[in-house]
């Protein structure tokens, strides 16, 4: 049983990070009612490094239900914060707590029988999530280099409350484009939109029509914590992200759907690794009769730009791939069908125009019968790495805010210009792929052999 | 003569395990006792250590007294307190990177109650080979290649006379494909002079993973060297045969494994040879790769069988021979894998048309070799003269040779009357050129 050490840096990665435990074992009593300590679940727990500059959040944890899970050699706390600022996360406290963060990275690793992935949970905007999230994420490319890094990454909307976020967010793409094996990246107003669409659904939009109780991607219910905090719906989804991820090698299916292979097959050029999730469904209604059409609805919506979890609409861009990882009990013909029929409006590129990596996991996640997580390497990104660029290129060129930047020891103006070039190359390479969907490729001509 | 299986990845475990079940539930339905210990002996061994413990007092019985007929032994069980039920072990040895399909298919043959893989034949690790050929290939094969040598060395001592080796695994996935390349390369170099049949299960060509076109055609490259024929099953035909002929309205993988092991049973159940003078066969592997891959760059197998119906309408058909056969054989030369469908305007070109070079000239499937087995009642009477035409064959071959007729009295699953093909055929042709083309195509991007 492989197991995959969780790193939560940063507020907002705590945060998820502590929803995501919540969840995990929610999930494990769900599935083993005796509660016996059973293989699937001591495959994860153990496995958490919770980093944050500042004491606040760490500590809520520490007294809230989960403080008999962690214990403190796992956790690394400063009193200070970064002060939303990349350079201090990622320099001046990335130097100062070196060894100490990669003490506790291999003690965890340690723990584990079988090392297979390094999810690290942090945010783009901020600055101990941003800025020491990504040096972390330097220091496992250096100290486990076999060892895959999935980084999920809170990107933060145009009304983010950090001014400074561009700054951060463009310091911080070009560590993940560099160091990490994939990246999921999730915007806030995405999961606002999904919140309140959940939240309509369930004020009775349709009348007669009751939510399944604890069956919302957003419902903590049944888990520990009696009350919800503010982020607790939006940290929710993201929270079910990881679990649906994880769920092939947690549990079994008949098509096994290992972390390694999503790397493997989603990831066609080293840089291009940023993957777009998905999650259906959102909710399940009271009324249990799931007849195919509603099987069917969960894969459409899938592909929908309402589900995705950055502000993209995929159908419109370039597919370079695709994994499905469908939960519960869905056969290999629902998935063939569904396959086949929403094949062709989905614009694939030349060179893989039949790509699906598909995992069918049998344990539904709890309150659903089943779900599906969609993957897409799509270059619907680009549209939000070139706001990002904008937000960042309209503070730099005035030169706002950089002195914070420059003050800090180690800091130079040129780590701004290249980022920012590395951010722009990286557009490139999504727009060049994008130039070639209209086109109509040729077949490359094959080795002929002699008659 | 026994066969020992080795079962390798995810796919080659469930569909080895399902193989499995079918063989011992056929060789026990009240079957001929010699059919019946020729099949068993062919793939189980019997052991009473550890067999299903009675609720007699075991420390009176003797050690290793034990029988091998169910009905002396239910005699002797009623009137001697004594004796413990043989239990039979499957000569397999199971190999996957990570545990979870093999405990699954450890459990699911226990639960059968008439058969269950030994406790030391498997061999797994925790971490899967993530659908990469390379890594299966060169890194996790070498490392493991003691522990899996050693398993089969225990398990080819078990048997009295060792007809050859079956390696199942699919072409898709990093350890099926990587691993399985590296243990057949393994067997070989082990055991030079027998038998290896590799049965081989093609992914959908609407892709379940990405890069198993890649992984399939490193694979197909070294196997045809190291391998004697290659059996092949492809998802989408036996998708085809599960929703159109068996009209499952909900398909699952254990519904195609369940048909890819029919299929496959069929032609690995004992039966008559030309060669086996009035026995069934001591040889069954030597004597397919004999009939079939008779040059060595021929070795694509395929599989058809007749009939094939929901379990539930067996016992409201009636079958005959002549309708059988030609059933079977329109479904070769119009390259169908089931009788729905059949296209019947599909021909053999006359004999002064030349040699085409397209893929399949006009539909048309031609052959070298082709192994048919009739199983069940009145296989003597039955009229193959269909399958001797020359006009289906390469003309570099006689079809007195080209076709070689297997049979056996005995019903098989279930059927009152069953036929299997094995051909040696273009059917596999269009198949391997698409995912020729797409594994080049995304290799040549960029």
């Amino acid at each position: 049983m492989t197991q995959s050490v969780v790193v939560q840096v940063g507020q907002c990665g705590n945060q998820v990070g502590c929803r995501f435990w919540d969840l995990a074992l929610r999930e494990h009593a769900h599935v083993n009612k005796r509660g016996l300590y059973d293989e699937a679940l001591s495959s994860f727990f153990r496995n958490a490094v919770l980093i944050d500059m500042e004491e606040g959040v760490v500590n809520g944890i520490l007294q809230g239900p989960l403080r008999e899970v962690f214990d403190s050699t796992q956790l690394l706390t400063d009193v200070s914060g970064s002060g939303n600022n990349w350079a201090v996360g990622h320099l001046t406290y990335g130097s100062a707590y070196r060894e100490a963060i990669v003490n506790k990275l291999r003690k965890a690793a340690e723990h584990c029988d079988c090392l297979q992935c390094f999810f690290l949970i942090h945010s783009m905007g901020g600055g101990t999530g941003s800025g020491l999230g990504t040096r972390v994420l330097s220091l496992l490319e250096e100290e486990f280099p076999d060892v895959c890094r999935i980084v999920t990454a809170m990107y933060p909307s145009a009304e983010d409350d950090v001014i400074t976020s561009p700054y951060n967010s463009v310091l911080a793409m070009r560590e993940l484009t560099e160091h990490a094996d994939c990246v999921l990246p999730v915007e806030n107003q995405s999961l606002v939109d999904i919140v309140n669409k959940i939240s309509v659904m369930s004020h009775g939009a349709k009348p007669g029509s009751v939510l399944r109780k604890d069956s919302t991607v957003t419902s903590g219910q049944g888990s520990l914590s009696p009350t919800e905090k503010p982020f607790d719906a939006m940290n929710n989804i993201v929270a079910n992200l990881l679990l649906n991820i994880t769920s092939s090698a947690r549990f079994e299916g008949s098509l096994n759907m290992d972390l390694n292979e999503i790397a493997m097959n989603l990831v066609p050029f080293p840089r291009l690794h940023y993957l777009v999730p998905s999650l259906t469904p959102l909710y399940t209604l009271a009324d249990v009769n799931i007849p195919t059409r509603r099987l069917d609805q969960m894969f459409s919506d899938a592909f929908s730009k309402d589900h995705q979890l950055i502000r993209a609409d995929p159908k419109r861009s370039l597919y370079l791939a695709c994994a499905l990882m469908v939960r519960g009990n869905v056969q290999v013909s629902d998935l063939r069908r569904n396959i086949e029929r929403l094949r062709p409006s989905l614009p694939f590129v030349s060179w893989n125009q039949e790509g699906w990596k598909t995992g069918l996991c049998s344990v539904p996640p709890v309150g659903h019968s089943h779900s599906l997580l969609a993957l897409a390497n799509n270059t619907c990104v680009k549209p939000t790495f070139m706001e990002l660029r904008d937000r960042f290129t309209k503070l730099y060129r005035k030169k706002a805010h950089l002195h914070h930047y420059l003050d800090v020891d180690g800091m130079e103006q040129s780590i701004f210009s290249e980022s920012l070039s590395s951010l722009s190359e990286l557009i490139d390479e999504y727009h060049q792929l994008d130039a070639t969907k209209a086109r109509l490729i040729p077949d490359a001509p094959r080795l002929s052999i002699a008659r | 003569m026994s066969v020992v299986t080795v079962q390798l990845g995810q796919c080659g475990n469930q569909v080895g395990q399902e193989l499995f079940d079918v063989i011992s539930s056929d060789a026990q339905d009240g079957q001929r006792k010699t059919y019946s210990s020729v099949s068993r002996e062919r793939f189980f061994r019997q052991t009473s250590q550890g067999g299903k413990k009675m609720r007699y007092n075991k420390n009176k019985a003797p050690r290793g007294f034990y029988y091998d007929c169910c009905y002396v032994g239910k005699v002797l069980k009623y009137f001697f307190f004594f004796l413990r039920v043989p239990d039979f072990e499957a000569r397999a040895v199971l190999v996957d990177m990570e545990p979870k399909v093999i405990n699954h298919s450890m459990n699911r043959a226990a639960k059968s109650g008439r058969w269950r893989y030994a406790e030391a034949s498997h061999f797994s690790q925790k971490q899967g080979s993530g659908n990469n050929w390379a890594n299966g290939f060169r890194v996790l094969g070498p490392r493991h290649r003691d522990a899996v040598e050693e398993l089969v060395r225990r398990e080819v001592e078990h048997c009295d006379v060792l007809a050859g080796f079956i390696p199942m695994m699919s072409v898709a996935g990093g350890t099926g494909s990587g691993v399985g390349t590296f243990v057949t390369q393994c067997l070989r170099d082990v055991y030079p002079s027998s038998f290896v049949l590799n049965h081989l299960t093609w992914p959908y060509g609407t892709g379940e993973v990405i890069v198993q076109n890649y992984n399939s055609v490193l694979t197909l490259a070294h196997l045809y060297q190291l391998s004697d024929a290659l059996l092949v099953h492809e998802n989408d035909a036996v998708h085809r045969i599960c929703s159109q002929q068996l009209n499952l309205k909900q398909i699952s993988f254990g519904d195609l494994n369940r048909v890819i092991a029919h299929q496959l049973a069929g032609v690995l159940q004992p039966a008559l040879t030309p060669d086996s003078c009035g026995a069934y066969s001591g040889n069954p592997l030597g004597e397919l790769v004999s009939a079939l891959a008779c040059h060595p760059e021929y070795k694509l197998l395929s599989a058809c069988s007749i009939p094939q119906m929901a379990s539930a309408s067996i016992a409201f058909s009636t079958f005959s021979w002549p309708a059988l056969l030609k059933h079977l054989r329109q479904m070769l030369i119009a390259n169908t894998k089931m009788e729905e469908g059949i296209d019947w305007q599909v021909r053999p070109p006359p004999a002064s048309a030349g040699r085409t070079s397209s893929l399949t000239a006009g539909g048309f499937n031609a052959s070298l070799a082709n192994l048919l087995i009739l199983r069940g009642k009145d296989v003597y009477s039955a009229e193959t003269g269909g399958f001797e035409d020359p006009a289906i064959y390469t003309s570099w071959l006689p079809p007195a040779e080209a076709l070689s007729l297997w049979k056996s009295p005995v019903p098989f699953d279930k059927y009152e009357k069953s036929a299997t093909l094995v051909s040696n055929s273009q059917a596999l042709l269009r198949p391997l050129d698409d995912m020729v083309r797409k594994a080049w195509n995304m290799f040549a991007s960029r």
